[in-house]
């Protein structure tokens, strides 16, 4: 390679696609590669977080990049002083957010190792009680975020308020409820990265060691000898079994198995034995169908608790395997036993001294990396489900009021706008006058939806400019799955071979007819026994697991979900292709290698 | 008590002295349920009877007090003239009739491989007995015998003499079993090393795999297909197919064995299925365990034998190479408790590749 030509290109140089000419306004100016920064900006490597962040954003659909990234940051930099790493910089470019670690100077590092020790060492030592308290925490902001609603303003303040001598109007509510549910899901996020750095750590740790003992040890057997198996992130699915199951144990099942939800329900609870599975549901729903097809980071997920058609279409796929005889439930005990097989054969590899430190290591490994796998669902699926249900609440109702022609309108401004929108809403009540908004937003909104939408006809860049000799920063590596090893992947992929190279991130090798799934909305499509190819995939999407041989994406390292659920569902996955979503097509017959992260197109 | 012939089944670690170390081994694995192809040994007892009861010991020993063990001359020719010598005796009547029952108990006229099994220790037995010592396809009690008698004579080619001689032991005090054990009729075969002989990993198991009887494998006549397993997750990580162009097979008609070419079809084809792969992993890792240390197992698919009972193990022994060497400092250095996590945050492993 020409050594004056930069690996990857620079945003500077990457044109926004036809249509989607002025998608700058869209963001605000800090998210932006600034034109007089341009010199400092080329010098970065930035990767693109497709992972998490598949689809250009939607204007108020930024505050999910913004609040994770930058409340990541703040654990490195200002609260556990994580020596050698401070926080992840990131830009939006044509739609795509991208990333760039910030490294802490080598001369700054050592001075950091106490302050480390002591911040980061006080949760190690305190994690059960920490962690109950952070429980605690979230649930409260839960709490909170639901007794909140958004209410029309009425024609006239109330006459009580009046008697009682309130002195404020009912915009005061609904301005500060809006103020109120941003604060709430901001300190939402503080926490969700309160536990998740340290636990990384902790993992990374233990990896380190093992890979220090076992140069050649798979990723993956690390991963399995710490993995916990009754995650709440696979409890939703675990419910729909449990209800499956049910129902046919009370013989109700066939009731279930056509119609709406509603007709179904209906007709369950005309059965004898109906009120009985119906109370199950009933209490399964809360917290468990808190639950999103996608990954909590979109106004356009889909939760199940407002989609009861969804949980219900894979009950009725576990009913009719139920019927057939087959067992759907994990085998527990069988992957426990399994897990600890594979931690007693290493540590029956290793010298006396190395065992003794293999114990204490993958002890705490295996106390702090519930959290890494549990608070999925306590954030992105739970907390994130109940603010974008109250935030579609708001965008229905200044739809109805007739600021925007489609209930979702709301999402194409960005936060501080619906501020706006807010104010003009209640100015204009106030006064006695028109609304701006009717007239302003619905062609504005217009052009926004087709800027999203041109933005969206181009695939984002893997990565901006020239990578830095040798990965270092410990969170790429771990969070990201970004080694110098993976990035010569991205370039070096050969487009005329039948193979596809990713991470082993879940072993096995199976070969099948592949099934390419773009959104969850097509999770339907999926028959028995295919293999899904996907861009990524999101943890809920486990009830399909049950049905799969195998799962390829074009994004995504050994910590990503699809390999998470791969390994907890025991299937093979090969993680991070690039583009076997592109390349390979519905009905192709693959071979993938969990083993070697290999996938071939056999015809 | 002298017994000429011990049945596998009755054979333990005990009785290596009289056995030898392959059918030691062999009736270990026999005893502890592993597949292995059913036989006896002909016990050192034999051949002790051979030496004392034919006149053998003294018209040996007064070979090899005319011999010059450091002129390769002279050497040769003591080595011939004592392979004439073993050949023109009988067994003993005794050790015949042992041999001709515990031969005709395993079935009528069954091929047989007759192998050398030594009891000393310390050599390791290939470089001291050679590879001559090894007769496939033998049919007949007669022809049994005789390959018996072939073994033992083995102890005194030019190049065993030498060992000995160099290593300062008796020429006359090593001796030697046989084993007769029933000759597999290989589709596949080959060796598995529960330790990758090239690193010293114990994580892995390295299996070479080629068409037809293992002794091409291990003469090295034939590259293999190489596999290489992760032994604790029992996964195929990596696998090289090689151009098998010669396999060794039976010639039923002439009672022995035959190289024979190996169709276009096969020889470039994976001779293993993954499943037998781990089949064959599986068998060494259990070797293994069983024996506490390394092991290097030979082993074969038998066509002979119904689908999923046609693995058997031909012999398992301690890997040498690795084994000897003293404990490596396999073990990088590592820290405890917060220092070790700040150590892995300014070293993250994936930085290192």
């Amino acid at each position: 390679m020409d050594v004056t030509t930069p690996m990857f290109p620079s945003a500077y140089d990457l044109k926004a696609p036809v249509g989607a000419e002025g998608w700058e306004d869209l963001y605000p100016y800090y998210l932006k590669f600034q034109p007089a920064l341009r010199e400092k900006e080329d010098q970065k490597f930035w990767f693109c977080d497709s992972q998490h962040w598949p689809n250009p954003f939607k204007p108020f659909d930024t505050m999910t990049v913004e609040f994770a990234v930058k409340c990541l940051g703040q654990y490195n930099t200002r609260h556990y002083l994580v020596p050698p790493a401070n926080g992840v910089d990131y830009r939006i470019h044509n739609g795509y957010v991208y990333m760039s670690p910030i490294g802490v100077p080598a001369e700054d590092i050592e001075a950091r190792i106490p302050q480390f020790m002591e911040r980061a060492g006080h949760y190690f030592q305190n994690w059960p009680t920490l962690l109950e308290n952070w429980h605690k925490k979230v649930k409260a902001n839960i709490d909170e975020m639901e007794s909140i609603s958004f209410e029309k303003l009425p024609a006239v303040v109330p006459l009580e308020w009046i008697k009682d001598g309130v002195g404020l109007d009912n915009t005061t509510a609904l301005t500060e409820n809006y103020d109120r549910m941003i604060q709430l899901i901001y300190r939402t996020w503080q926490y969700h990265f309160e536990f998740l750095n340290l636990g990384y750590a902790a993992y990374l740790d233990f990896f380190g060691f093992m890979k220090g003992q076992f140069p050649t040890i798979p990723d993956q057997a690390i991963a399995k000898m710490v993995q916990g198996h009754n995650s709440d992130l696979f409890r939703p699915d675990d419910e729909i079994k449990k209800l499956a199951r049910l129902a046919v144990e009370l013989g109700i099942a066939d009731a279930l198995k056509t119609g709406s939800v509603d007709a179904a329900l209906a007709a369950v609870g005309a059965q004898e034995n109906g009120s009985k599975w119906i109370a199950a549901w009933e209490a399964a729903k809360d917290p468990w169908f808190n639950y999103t097809t996608g990954n909590g980071f979109y106004s356009t997920d889909k939760y199940w608790n407002e989609h009861l058609e969804i949980p219900l279409g894979y009950l009725r796929d576990y009913i009719v395997r139920v019927q057939a005889g087959e067992t759907i439930e994990r085998p527990m005990d069988a992957l426990h036993a399994e897990r600890d097989r594979i931690a007693s054969e290493y540590e029956e590899m290793m010298s006396p001294e190395a065992a003794e430190a293999f114990q204490g290591k993958l002890g705490l490994a295996r106390t702090v990396y519930p959290y890494v796998e549990d608070h999925n669902f306590y954030i992105e699926h739970w907390s994130m489900g109940v603010f974008w249900k109250k935030m579609r609440s708001l965008s229905k109702l200044l739809h109805e009021e007739g600021f925007w022609p489609t209930e979702d309108g709301m999402f194409y401004l960005d936060r501080n706008e619906v501020r706006d929108v807010i104010f003009d809403y209640g100015n204009a009540w106030a006064t006695g006058g028109d609304w701006a908004g009717p007239t302003y937003w619905p062609d504005e909104i217009e052009r926004r939806k087709r800027i999203i939408d041109a933005l969206a006809t181009q695939a984002p860049q893997p990565a901006l400019n020239n990578p830095p000799e040798l990965i270092t920063e410990p969170f790429t590596i771990m969070l990201w799955g970004i080694t110098s090893e993976s990035i010569k992947n991205w370039i070096g992929g050969d487009e005329d071979s039948d193979d596809l190279v990713g991470m082993a991130a879940s072993p096995g090798a199976v070969e099948g007819i592949a099934r390419v799934i773009r959104s969850p909305d097509q999770l339907d499509e999926i028959q028995q026994g295919e293999i899904l190819v996907a861009p990524v995939t999101a943890p809920s999407w486990a009830p399909v697991f049950g049905k799969i041989q195998a799962t390829v994406t074009d994004i995504g390292g050994m910590m990503s979900h699809a390999a998470i659920v791969c390994r907890e569902y025991g299937l093979p996955a090969v993680t991070g292709t690039g583009s076997a979503s592109s390349r390979i097509k519905t009905g192709d017959k693959i071979r993938v290698d969990g083993n070697t992260g290999k996938v071939t197109i056999l015809s | 008590m002298t017994e000429f012939t011990l049945p596998f089944d009755k054979i333990g670690i005990k009785d290596h002295a009289r056995v030898g170390g392959k059918c030691a081994s062999l009736g270990e694995m026999t005893q502890a349920g592993v597949a292995v192809p059913t036989g006896f040994a002909v016990t050192t007892d034999a051949y002790l009877a051979m030496l004392d009861h034919t006149g053998l010991r003294r018209e040996i020993e007064a070979q090899l007090a005319s011999t010059n063990l450091n002129d390769v001359l002279s050497l040769d020719r003591s080595a011939q003239a004592i392979q004439i010598r073993f050949r023109s005796h009988k067994l003993p009547a005794a050790v015949e009739a042992a041999i001709r029952a515990d031969y005709s108990a395993m079935g009528d006229d069954l091929p047989v491989a007759v192998r050398s099994s030594a009891t000393a220790e310390d050599l390791p037995d290939a470089s001291f007995a050679g590879q001559q010592d090894t007769y496939l396809w033998v049919v007949g009690a007669d022809a049994v015998i005789e390959h018996v008698r072939d073994c033992w004579a083995s102890l005194f080619t030019a190049r065993a003499m030498k060992y000995r001689a160099d290593h300062a032991l008796g020429q006359i005090d090593v001796l030697m079993s046989v084993a007769v054990q029933k000759m597999v009729n290989a589709q596949t075969a080959g060796v598995a090393m529960t330790i990758d002989p090239l690193t010293g990993d114990r994580t892995r198991i390295v299996i070479d795999a080629s068409y037809g009887l293992g002794e091409l494998v291990v003469s090295g006549i034939v590259t293999p297909d190489n596999f290489t397993v992760e032994k604790v997750l029992m996964e195929i990580i990596d696998r090289k197919i090689s151009d098998k162009h010669v396999e060794l097979v039976p010639d039923v008609a002439a009672a022995t064995t035959v190289e024979r070419e190996v169709d276009e079809g096969r020889r470039n084809r994976q001779c293993l299925t993954d499943a037998q792969v781990i089949a064959v992993a599986q068998l060494a890792k259990a070797l293994e365990r069983r024996n506490k240390c390394p092991q290097d197992v030979e082993w074969a698919f038998d066509a002979d034998l119904p689908e999923g009972e046609n693995l058997v193990a031909l012999q398992s022994r301690p890997e040498t190479v690795w084994s000897q060497k003293p404990a490596a400092p396999a073990t990088t250095g590592f820290a405890m408790g917060m220092m070790g996590m700040v150590g892995a945050l300014n070293n993250p492993v994936g930085s290192k590749k």
